[in-house]
């Protein structure tokens, strides 16, 4: 998948933009996500419904995904079952 | 991915939150959104595979530079203060191009180029008036140049600096928390538009959903008064800006500056005693030296707040240097100090500076400058403290080599300012017969002072340095030349000296 490709949650309003991709599949609210929404939205699994926010960035553990958040929702993101987890911006203090 | 992402973001998350001030018009991030997307239209109609900014900062500036993102379209902001010729050969590099602005001017010199021109106001207007309707527009996807900016040319001719959408992402998106700027909090934006500093402000303010208030020209008592009615919470500077505002307030220009809680200053040496006096002029303001490049998508290097305090209350002569230093790498890059055969040089040695990171271009439109290992070399020249932190010591280009001695001019013009009749000194190389080069200085006497004499000054360089470091040649003149943004023009004194 290449970076910049907006992908949409089948089972909540979560929408992201990807900044890096490995292989694997990428997921919210524990099912795959896509360029369009399914016609009829997914059930949200109980183990992936911690919740997107809007401009986080979720990586895996080995730096290969790294997702933007452009529009939050209920579920949470995963690469095959495993959980993303949030990478924070290095804020600096305010040189422009 | 495309830059105009962080303007949808902004207008998704707070599409009513005021995003820009500019003479006296408020412009919510819903407002510049559409605007944007109006000016997609205009950019698609005209044809244009440039769009060229001619003006001073003006809201126009924010739509045109997220428009030609959305186009797929290069913005390209010149520089207005250019004589005609050298700014007609830079829009023919650029033809055929939507240049907004001064109409007359572009129809005077470059008439024949195949331009669209539109004036500030006619290009807003039109903008706000073209919004899309509901339908999909094939936006462009962002792989190729947001930004082109010739460099200003202090020491060869111009040249078309490249900026991806990559590079300025991976600069925004590393160092900016989306939405992170408190609702009250305020952006004082006064650098051109075709300086990479006034581009990455509007970016990053957009990003951090943190209000622009646009000062379209600078005069101290405008940016002071603006402070004040707009209660500004962050402001770059450019330390000559900086110098008049104190200026300024010397000479009895009141405002309350109590909101100002961060000035960050860049482009050019701040003299010491200009940072000293801001110091205590803006008590609630922490300071911020950033360094940064047109090529590395802006700052790459900062001295914070908590430095400025430290150097200011330490009696070590080591860390109260600092405050002349360029901070240290911020941790989205790094940066490494490298000999002339491309050696990397260890701690406390100097030689030229490079960097890497996501957000360094390193690239013109005629070919990337960019290294083995994707390492930039700055062409400016220093060295890194044991604590990481960067001094600059000049560009490499002015380094004076006197019968193979390397000895860069800001050591000279520093020991030379230390004598209290000099108000301002500048070191470069002349020609000379017996060592090829030779130190030439030109000097500003202090007012009130009387000139002292060139044998005083070359004891005073003697005895602090060592005796190659003695100028053959010194002048006195009434002022040294610097560009709009404070850069001194180094190649113009060595002209003067070298007559």
């Amino acid at each position: 998948m290449k970076p910049g490709t907006r992908l949409k949650s089948a089972a909540c309003d979560t929408e992201v933009m990807v900044i890096k991709c490995g292989s694997g599949t990428i997921e919210c609210g524990g099912v795959p996500m896509g360029e369009a929404k399914p016609a009829e939205a997914a059930v949200l699994s109980s183990d992936f419904s911690g919740g997107t926010l809007m401009g986080k960035r979720y990586v895996d553990a080995s730096g290969a995904f790294e997702l933007l958040c452009v529009k939050p929702g209920k579920g949470s993101l995963a690469v095959d079952g495993t959980a993303l987890v949030t990478k924070d911006a290095k804020p600096l203090p305010a040189s422009d | 991915m495309n830059i105009s992402l962080l303007l949808e973001m902004a207008a998704e998350a707070a599409g009513d939150r005021v995003g820009l001030v500019c003479d006296g018009k408020r412009w919510t991030y819903a407002e510049l959104l559409a605007a944007a997307r109006g000016a997609f239209e205009l950019i698609e109609q005209s044809r244009a595979q440039y769009v060229a900014l001619l003006d001073e900062s003006s809201e126009a500036s924010v739509i045109a530079l997220f428009g030609a993102a959305l186009a797929g379209v290069p913005y390209c902001p010149l520089n207005y203060r250019l004589a005609d010729e050298d700014l007609a050969a830079l829009l023919d590099r650029i033809a055929p191009a939507l240049v907004i602005g001064d109409e007359d001017r572009v129809a005077r010199i470059a008439g024949d180029q195949g331009h669209t021109v539109l004036t500030r106001a006619d290009f807003a207007m039109k903008a706000q008036e073209l919004v899309p309707g509901d339908e999909d527009r094939a936006y462009d996807p962002g792989e190729g140049i947001a930004v082109q900016l010739f460099t200003s040319g202090t020491t060869a001719a111009p040249k078309a600096a490249i900026l991806r959408h990559s590079n300025l992402l991976g600069y925004i998106l590393g160092t900016v928390e989306f939405a992170s700027a408190e609702e009250e909090s305020a952006a004082l934006v006064v650098v051109p538009p075709y300086h990479i500093a006034g581009i990455s402000a509007l970016m990053s303010s957009i990003y951090a959903n943190r209000r622009i208030v646009m000062l379209p020209a600078f005069t101290p008592e405008a940016w002071l008064a603006l402070v004040e009615s707009e209660k500004v919470t962050n402001a770059f500077v450019v330390p000559t800006m900086l110098g008049r505002i104190i200026d300024a307030m010397d000479r009895g220009t009141q405002a309350d500056v109590s909101s100002l809680r961060a000035l960050a200053y860049g482009g050019g040496k701040m003299p010491i005693e200009v940072i000293t006096k801001a110091l205590q002029r803006f008590p609630h303001a922490g300071f911020t030296n950033a360094y940064g490049l047109t090529e590395t998508s802006s700052t790459i290097a900062l001295l914070g707040p908590e430095d400025h305090r430290a150097a200011l209350a330490s009696d070590d002569p080591k860390v109260r240097a600092r405050l002349t230093s360029l901070g240290q790498a911020i941790p989205t890059v790094e940066i490494e100090i490298r000999d002339e055969d491309g050696r990397v040089l260890p701690t406390g040695e100097a030689g030229e500076i490079f960097v890497r990171g996501d957000q360094v271009s390193g690239e013109y439109k005629e070919k990337s400058a960019l290294v083995e290992g994707g390492w930039f070399p700055t062409r400016d020249a220093g060295f890194i403290d044991e604590d990481g932190y960067i001094f600059l010591s000049g560009r490499a280009d002015d380094v004076i080599v006197r019968g193979g001695e390397n000895m860069s001019p800001g050591e000279i013009e520093d020991v030379l300012l230390t004598h209290p009749a000099i108000a301002d000194a500048c070191a470069c190389a002349v020609p000379s017969v017996e060592w090829g080069e030779a130190v030439g200085v030109a000097l500003v006497t202090r007012d009130g002072h009387e000139t002292p004499s060139e044998q005083e000054l070359k004891e005073l360089v003697r005895a602090r340095l060592r005796s190659s470091r003695v100028p053959e040649r010194v002048a006195f003149v009434g002022e040294l030349p610097y560009n709009e943004m404070g850069k001194l023009l180094r190649r113009e004194v060595k002209k003067l000296l070298a007559d």
